[in-house]
């Protein structure tokens, strides 16, 4: 395996590693706040119980996207020294404006929020709350402007091969950024919604009889019915922007290989580069043209406009796209059926007389937020391939001069370690989880005592 | 027009960074310290040492973070050449980053009986990283090349770093505990000021040997008479911090501030040393700052945000720090 390969794969690796922890830390931020507000209104402790449990898990969640997202950070040098002399003139400052009003913002305010709450005034703890929850959504923001304005990028000229920023405002809210980070934020509040459903509906399972515990599956699984419809909704909205600004990838992740009208909506299929065709397809007629163009005979572009006069391939391996995409949304269906069962389960039940077949699904789908989101995230990273910066540069261009060797003994030694802690985080906030009951004991709490 | 002037901008962006990893330097390096402790300490010391650095190490792994994202965005062209000559190395310190800043969180909170491994994670992370990054200094100051003798002196400077680090954290214990745990601190900082002098000891000694250009920059007159009070300073400094800790702790626990505040201005002196010897340079006698800078435009929009938004970051920074003054007492989230 050379270079290339190995460094997209190391990458790969490692963003795959790190997206799952802003994930959760993005929404579980404000949802604490939210509960905290619930207390410092209610003065019932169990809003303070949810906060002392998941402060825990937000702190765990926060310790491990800080430190994978550094070493993206270095990576950027390390294995694509070409990103950045490209295009640094417009990453530069958009890296560094999340660096100095995002990350400084959540990491010194989270020591306050996390042990800070018997030496400040509660008012300061709920505001160090607050300006996590703030800090975490705007590192959100920023590198989401990025990461979309290299997918539609704007606001720029080239000289000699460089990129250099003409209009900071088309750089900032370029094309495809409200979609992406709208989509990503809702990704974020559903990956909570289910987190907290799901560890909620296991303690219920082992009889954790905490009122913490039937109010925390009640506002989970509230979340996500609420989300998951305006999830559609941005996600649908997002894949029109998506087919306006990049079509090649649209044809990959319908499995389209022809420029046509009446395109079948794809719901299995092999894709098959070689053939340039599809394997055993089942679709239903036309139902693509409908979503895509609101007409049953619109024309749908195809894979095959992408590929340049010398038999150079200008879109995406479609597989992965076609494939990870109907993964995303296959789990978000079964996110949306889970959640509106809920509810009426709820409403005509209460939420203490949940069948335990149900609370067994519900913890069944603590992660299918991840899985959704790293199945949307493929989606969209491998659909904009070959293409690091769609028209600027290739992903090819940007990778660094580097042993194959050396890359390789890396990419192992991370993935060791990456698959160790996710599993150490997995097996511990389960632990967290069983002995959630001892946090039903009185507590001090935070916030609510005189400072000293 | 002034600050945005293309030849004044590349200068401040390089003070900037060397602002960053000195801050970077002085904070993680005390919370990196406190880790390369844990294998002196028992369990319980070892609680009150995590807590100690508890609310802090975040932010202070952030300016690592700030520093590496000003290579990348003021020196575009520099930042490819240090971080591809520096591969491994910055691959393992980030592996130790990742075991110790996740250990931290996983040690209190994992089932019990495996707070230990945590513990070992903790102070390995704590290890690659200190390591590695006195063998990046090592190799920065040979001029990031791979030869046998250059890679013999990264290692020894990495040792020294390592033993400095836990010098500073040290000097942190003593600053933020009592009673036993208090004086075994002062004895691993008289162990570990050692590699404080043997780290700048062999910085200093080397760099003017390995470029001529530096070595003119020190010896000649009158720069070398102007020059003298660095080295003097940190002299007299070095001695200073050994008084004290034979003295210390004192009875009524004052002073126990020195050793951290002596350490402080040991490694702002001795940074002092490293940006004279190698200014103008960027990557050492290949490429200077103004070579390696970004567009004129795309600095000035970063410092028009880091003239405003610094300033309010050491604020809260220093409000953090004062909130959690005094000893340090059980890790809590109450």
């Amino acid at each position: 395996m050379d270079t290339l390969i190995l460094s997209r794969m190391q990458f790969a690796a490692n963003i795959s590693f790190h997206i799952l922890f802003p994930t959760i830390t993005i929404a579980l931020g404000w949802v604490l706040l939210f509960f905290k507000l619930r207390f410092a209104r209610t003065g019932d402790r169990k809003w303070m119980n949810l906060y002392m449990f998941w402060v825990k898990v937000f702190a765990l969640s926060f310790a491990l996207g800080v430190v994978s997202g550094i070493t993206m950070s270095f990576q950027f040098g390390t294995n694509w020294p070409g990103f950045m002399e490209t295009v640094g003139n417009v990453a530069g400052p958009l890296l560094a404006y999340e660096v100095l009003t995002a990350f400084f913002l959540e990491a010194v305010f989270l020591g306050i929020m996390l042990f800070g709450a018997s030496r400040v005034p509660g008012w300061l703890h709920t505001l160090a709350t607050f300006l996590v929850a703030f800090g975490t959504t705007m590192s959100a923001f920023w590198i989401l402007v990025l990461n979309s304005w290299m997918h539609t990028p704007a606001g720029y000229e080239l000289r000699d091969g460089i990129v250099f920023a003409t209009d900071w405002w088309a750089i900032i809210f370029n094309p495809s950024m409200p979609y992406r980070l709208v989509h990503m934020l809702l990704a974020s509040g559903l990956t909570v919604a289910f987190l907290i459903a799901g560890l909620s509906a296991y303690r219920m399972l082992r009889h954790d009889r905490d009122p913490a515990v039937a109010t925390g599956l009640r506002v989970g699984l509230m979340i996500g019915a609420v989300l998951m419809p305006i999830q559609i909704l941005a996600g649908d909205m997002h894949g029109l922007n998506t087919l306006e600004h990049q079509p090649q990838k649209v044809a990959a992740m319908e499995g389209n290989w022809e420029t046509q009208g009446n395109v079948p909506l794809l719901l299995f299929a092999l894709p098959d580069e070689a053939a340039r065709e599809n394997r055993f397809e089942i679709g239903i007629p036309s139902m693509a043209s409908v979503i895509l163009k609101h007409d049953p005979a619109g024309v749908v572009p195809g894979l095959n406009d992408f590929v340049a006069e010398d038999g150079t391939v200008m879109h995406p391996p479609v597989a992965p796209v076609f494939w990870s995409f109907r993964v995303m949304v296959a789990t978000g269906m079964a996110m949306l059926v889970v959640a509106w069962a809920g509810m009426f389960l709820i409403w005509r039940r209460g939420v203490e007389a949940l069948p335990r077949p149900y609370l067994m699904g519900v913890t069944a789908m603590t992660f299918a937020g991840w899985l959704a989101t790293l199945a949307g995230w493929y989606t969209t990273e491998i659909g904009r391939q070959p293409w690091l910066v769609q028209g600027v540069l290739t992903t090819k261009q940007a990778v660094g001069d580097i042993a194959a060797g050396m890359v390789l003994s890396t990419l192992l030694a991370y993935l060791a370690i990456y698959v160790a802690l996710l599993a150490a985080y997995v097996g511990v906030i389960f632990h967290l989880a069983r002995k959630g009951g001892v946090l039903s004991a009185p507590v001090t709490s935070p916030g609510m005592q005189p400072a000293e | 027009m002034g600050m945005f002037d293309p030849e004044v901008l590349p200068l401040i962006f390089a003070a900037l960074m060397g602002v960053s990893i000195l801050l970077y330097v002085v904070l993680d390096g005390f919370d990196l310290g406190v880790g390369l402790l844990f294998p002196f300490a028992d369990e319980a010391e070892r609680d009150r040492m995590v807590a100690s650095i508890g609310p802090f190490w975040d932010a202070n792994e952030t300016w690592l973070v700030l520093a590496i994202g000003l290579l990348l965005v003021a020196f575009p062209v520099a930042h490819g050449d240090i971080l591809t000559a520096l591969y491994l190395p910055v691959a393992v310190m980030l592996i130790g980053l990742i075991l110790r800043g996740v250990a931290f969180e996983f040690r209190a909170k994992a089932p019990l009986g495996h707070k230990r491994p945590w513990d070992v994670a903790f102070w390995s992370g704590s290890l690659m990283t200190a390591l590695s990054q006195g063998f990046m200094l090592g190799m920065y100051v040979m001029g990031l090349e791979w030869t046998w003798a250059k890679v013999g002196f990264a290692a020894l400077t990495a040792g020294a770093l390592a033993v400095a680090y836990s010098f500073i954290g040290a000097a942190w214990v003593i600053l933020k505990t009592d009673g036993v745990l208090q004086r075994k601190a002062v004895d691993w900082a008289k162990g570990g000021i050692w590699g404080v002098v043997l780290g700048m000891g062999a910085v200093s000694a080397a760099t003017p040997l390995v470029s001529q250009r530096i070595f003119d920059k020190w010896f000649s007159f009158p720069e070398v008479v102007a020059l003298a009070p660095l080295p003097l300073m940190s002299g007299l400094l070095v001695a200073l911090l050994w008084l004290a800790l034979r003295r210390l702790p004192t009875a009524n626990d004052s002073f126990a501030w020195f050793p951290f505040a002596g350490a402080t201005v040991l490694m702002v002196l001795g940074f002092f040393g490293m940006a004279y010897s190698f200014y103008p340079y960027i990557v050492p006698e290949r490429l200077t700052i103004w070579e390696a800078a970004a567009s004129t435009e795309s600095l000035s929009i970063i410092l028009v945000g880091t003239l405003f938004v610094l300033p309010v970051i050491m604020g809260y920074t220093v409000l953090a720090y004062f909130i959690f003054r005094g000893k340090a007492t059980k890790l809590s989230y109450d």
